[in-house]
């Protein structure tokens, strides 16, 4: 039995071609990838992310909790600030990738939604001290707005002045009349936020939003195009390019891996031991040469020798070429760096490009 | 709802025939351009001068997959659509008309007959007739 988030009815109403996601009956596109992906990079879009998992973290000791069991440092969190984060395994591999935000009484974690049960199972197995979890995803609804109209949008929607919050922070105020929790954060690459509020107010709060929209032509977005937009920006998708056998040092991660926190976390050892070391293989960001779309366990390799593997691919609405992120051996790894990529049989050049492929995001 | 010309043919995977004298014009349909969404790629690359029924002749690339071609006829190969190069999408904007793919002199004229009428296309896709 799939799951619903409280705005189905209006991806039917929009025509959303529904597909499974995460557990969940999902708008994998409306009008169409392209057309999607270039609305949020011109104007503005939303994007139900309700499928996401939101789980509290309650409790005195809630600071040290997180602290072990994610790779950034929550204690260098102001009030409302947020930080992207890391679960690892003892072995340095990936849990999931997720934001935690510094809410007054609580950390808010927001992970991946195919993660939810496993992630919160892992969190109960390791926790320790005076730490209650909270799983709330089911009662709160969160939508993204993102694209470099946003701010403009919800201005007219809300009393707060939203210039003054700034990237990767965070608010409580009232938009479109209904108590929320605002951050300027997001997966696109473009300046926008993420709203998070009683699920009982999600019909009235999109209606409200895509009012104050129409202006701007404002539309609905899938996962197809969340996807489109992400990789551009080289952000990494769980199940895609990051996963339990890979590391966060050789994803690129490192800059949300603090591998000098004071109690260390799960996986801080290991991490380290890697780090003396030297990665063997690292996280690349390339482009195709030829027209065809690079795409997730295509074999990559340097005239005869197997040097890695397409992680994610696609044909980039805003760069129209193929891109593609792949794990390949360190010492292929520099910009600059040619390859060929096994593209169903025939071999097709790529070169690794300086991140992001997208140059031009507003993203503050 | 999809249009399905009635004057042409179809097959199982989604691909017309309009016959012309002995050639077989060939394209997908607009059920597949549908499916697909967003064609960035059509790759004619690989055909034979010489196609059999049912054989792969290329391969469709969509943002999110990548379909294979299947020959509704055998014969000769004997025009690409060159435009599909430059402008792939074509195949969603005009998939009966601009966004036509190869051209095949038909080896057998009997061979249509295995193929698909409107209706039968139609009762594959449960979609109306144009």
């Amino acid at each position: 039995m799939l799951k619903r988030t409280p705005f189905f009815e209006k991806h039917l109403a929009n025509k959303g071609k529904i597909v499974e996601f995460a557990g969940y009956e999902m708008p994998v596109q409306f009008q169409g990838i392209i057309a999607e992906h270039t609305r949020v990079r011109t104007t503005v879009g939303v994007f139900d992310v309700s499928h996401m998992g939101r789980v509290e973290i309650h409790g005195n000791d809630r600071y040290s909790f997180v602290n072990r069991v994610t790779t950034n440092d929550v204690k260098a969190l102001a009030p409302f600030q947020a930080q992207y984060s890391v679960f690892c395994y003892p072995n340095g591999g990936v849990v999931d990738d997720l934001v935690v935000y510094n809410l007054p009484d609580y950390l808010l974690l927001v992970v991946n939604g195919a993660n939810n049960e496993k992630d919160t199972n892992w969190l109960l197995e390791n926790k320790s001290g005076d730490v209650k979890i909270e799983n709330k995803t089911m009662e709160i609804a969160q939508l993204a707005i993102q694209g470099p109209k946003a701010e403009i949008v919800l201005q007219k929607i809300t009393d707060i002045n939203l210039s003054e919050i700034k990237f990767y922070w965070a608010t409580k105020a009232k938009v479109a009349n209904v108590n929320m929790l605002i951050s300027r954060t997001g997966y696109t690459g473009e300046d926008g936020f993420e709203i998070y509020f009683d699920t009982k107010y999600a019909l009235s709060v999109w209606d409200a939003i895509f009012s104050a929209g129409k202006e701007f032509e404002i539309t609905p977005i899938g996962l197809g195009a969340r996807d489109t937009l992400r990789l551009e920006m080289k952000y990494c998708l769980y199940g895609n390019d990051i996963d339990k056998t890979t590391n966060p040092l050789e994803a690129g991660l490192g800059f949300v891996t603090k591998l000098d926190k004071p109690n260390g976390f799960i996986g801080s050892e290991v991490l380290k031991q890697i780090k003396a070391t030297g990665i063997s293989r690292k996280l690349i960001g390339f482009e195709t040469m030829d027209k065809a779309i690079p795409r997730p366990h295509y074999e990559i390799y340097k005239d005869s020798q197997k040097i890695g593997f397409v992680t994610s691919g696609t044909s980039s609405p805003s760069l129209k070429k193929g891109i593609g992120l792949a794990y390949v051996k360190t010492e292929f790894s520099n910009v600059g760096s040619e390859f060929q990529i096994d593209i169903r049989g025939k071999k097709s050049k790529a070169i690794v490009v300086k991140m992001p492929f997208y140059k031009q995001g507003t993203r503050k | 709802m999809s249009l399905i010309p009635k004057e042409l043919k179809y097959t199982k995977t989604h691909e017309w025939v309009k016959v012309e004298g002995d050639a077989a014009i060939i394209g997908i349909t607009d059920f597949a351009q549908e499916q697909l969404s967003d064609i960035v790629y059509v790759d004619l690359g690989s055909i034979s001068k010489k196609v059999n029924q049912g054989d792969a002749f290329g391969t469709i690339e969509a943002v999110k997959a990548v379909s294979d071609l299947y020959a509704p006829v055998s014969g000769e190969l004997l025009s690409i659509n060159e435009d599909l190069k430059a402008t792939p999408d074509l195949v969603n904007k005009e998939p009966y008309g601009k966004g036509w793919m190869v051209k095949i002199k038909i080896a057998d004229m009997a061979q249509l007959k295995n193929l698909l009428d409107a209706k039968g296309y139609e009762d594959l896709v449960g979609k109306s007739t144009h």
